[in-house]
């Protein structure tokens, strides 16, 4: 029976490098095949220890599950130390990976559109060629409209009776009134 | 610089097709020479597939954008791998005319 296959993990940008060399004296003497270190996991460590993510927040960026993530991100941490025990070179290639691209949308026509050559700056939009291009990341967008449509609850002031749209993420007894200064809570 | 658009017929008064893999047929239009040619899409019973196998008909024509209504879930690896741009109208009733009219801006 075959294994299961690997989910496309998504990575934001292809490394700046390609690898790592070691220096020194003692380099010419030691194991000089290089460690290959996939794409995703190159991801792995830059989301975790360069941007801080932790590892929930960081598998929903890359697309696979929190377990596939410490696992990913567990072996990179293998690789890395045995390049530094070890004196081995790194080269960071392979993977089962693709790159995500940014998109942006146009005033004008209404249309949007994504950027796959990261080099070129996008100031036009391709089809209408107008200039009224904005950045948006389509997912997160319409993720926070879909939240905010489907809760209907409300913050209220148990001491004045001011009320607000509830925010997901936000609890209300954490919500502070704005005319009384009085915690706030879930209005039943 | 190619442009493929989705077509659901034939003519310039066709309105864009709101799917990629399984519209009818693709105009591949020629910003430059405005030249434009009407390619049936093979792919449109496909019963799986048919979003990765319309990439390759396209991308053999060497276009460097994509207009369409949609696109599937498999195809968005497949065309940033390829370095083709991908448009999302998402106007319905647009004629694949008023699509090449904004395209010669």
């Amino acid at each position: 029976m075959s294994p299961r296959l690997k989910k496309l993990r998504k990575v934001l940008n292809p490394p700046v490098i390609k690898g790592f060399k070691p220096y020194g004296p003692e380099v010419g003497s030691l194991n000089t095949e290089p460690i290959l270190l996939h794409y995703e996991e190159y991801e792995a460590l830059r989301l975790c220890d360069y941007d801080m993510y932790n590892h929930h927040e960081a598998s929903a960026i890359m697309g696979v599950s929190r377990p596939t993530f410490t696992r990913i991100y567990a072996s990179v941490r293998q690789k890395v130390a045995m390049a530094f025990a070890e004196g081995r070179q790194m080269s960071i290639e392979g993977g089962k990976v693709y790159f995500d691209s940014d998109w942006y949308s146009c005033g004008s026509c209404k249309c949007f559109f994504n950027n796959p050559q990261k080099e070129v700056e996008i100031s036009n939009c391709p089809l209408c060629g107008s200039d009224k291009v904005s950045s948006n990341n389509m997912e997160d967008g319409t993720d926070e409209q879909n939240a905010s449509k489907n809760c209907n609850d409300i913050c209220f002031c148990p001491s004045c009776g001011y009320e607000e749209g509830h925010k997901l993420g936000k609890p209300c007894s954490q919500m502070v009134c704005p005319k009384c200064n009085a915690k706030m809570r879930l209005k039943k | 610089m190619k442009v493929a658009i989705t077509s659901s017929g034939n003519t310039l008064d066709s309105l864009l097709d709101e799917r990629f893999g399984r519209c009818p047929y693709f105009v591949i239009y020629d910003t430059e020479s405005k030249a434009m040619e009407f390619i049936p899409n093979p792919n449109i019973n496909a019963e799986n597939g048919a979003g990765p196998a319309s990439v390759q008909l396209v991308a053999s024509r060497n276009v460097s954008k994509i207009v369409s209504g949609e696109f599937g879930m498999k195809i968005k690896s497949l065309v940033d791998s390829l370095k083709i741009q991908m448009i999302v109208v998402k106007e319905p009733n647009k004629k694949v005319s008023d699509i090449i009219e904004m395209l010669n801006y």
